[in-house]
């Protein structure tokens, strides 16, 4: 399941989705909005997401994870709007029958979320000034 | 010359001053559609990073546009 919502994400809720009678263990990655930014200090995060691609290619992730390291559950969800310091903005739970699958399948899933998505982050500061912060991978290439 | 709508998102949304536009361009590819609107909006971001969609599907900047194509423009993504 992969899904974009604007509202505050449940991690309970969702950790429910993962469970399964053959999983031995769920791996987690929670993606939480920071006070910090390459030396500013960040007060609130934006999230523009184009959602009917974001959609389709999120779940082309989660595939792609199933193939590579054989998982039994896994669940993606992406906030999109105005967040504060310390909300949720991204969820990935995967449960699988041994770790080793759960760690990779979690890993490779955020990992492609981040530079795959059409998903915009814009940061707010205290000083009032604000912009939009690049992939962080791409910087890199 | 085509008619295309042209989709912005986020940094180019702002460049543009609109979400969305609808223009008669001499363009082939989306690449020629990226070029043609970044200097229609003076805007300096290379297309490195950037990604193009025809029609809501994600495409190669090689791929040719025709008539009533709706090109969407992503700057580079940051999610997570």
């Amino acid at each position: 399941m992969f899904a974009i919502s604007d509202k505050d994400i449940v991690v309970d809720e969702l950790r429910d989705q993962v469970k399964n009678a053959g999983s031995g263990g769920v791996c987690v990655f929670e993606g939480w909005v920071r006070n910090q930014n390459e030396g500013r200090t960040v007060q609130r995060l934006e999230y523009e997401v184009y959602a009917p691609l974001a959609i389709v290619e999120g779940k082309k992730v989660i595939a792609e994870a199933k193939q590579r390291f054989p998982f039994l559950e896994a669940s993606c969800v992406h906030r999109s709007g105005l967040l504060e310091i310390g909300d949720c903005a991204v969820w990935v739970g995967v449960s699988a029958p041994h770790r080793d699958e759960a760690f990779k399948a979690c890993r490779y899933i955020i990992d492609e979320i981040k530079v795959r998505l059409p998903i915009w982050k814009k940061e707010h500061y205290v000083d009032g000034d604000s912009g939009w912060v690049n992939c962080e991978r791409c910087a890199n290439v | 010359m085509k008619t295309l709508t042209v989709k912005y998102f986020a940094m180019f949304r702002e460049h543009a001053g609109a979400s969305e536009e609808t223009l008669e361009l001499d363009a082939a590819t989306a690449r020629d559609v990226f070029e043609q609107t970044r200097s229609r909006h003076g805007s300096s971001e290379p297309i490195g990073h950037c990604k193009v969609a025809i029609n809501d599907e994600m495409a190669d900047w090689t791929a040719s546009v025709k008539d009533g194509d709706v090109v969407l423009l992503f700057p580079p993504v940051a999610g997570g």
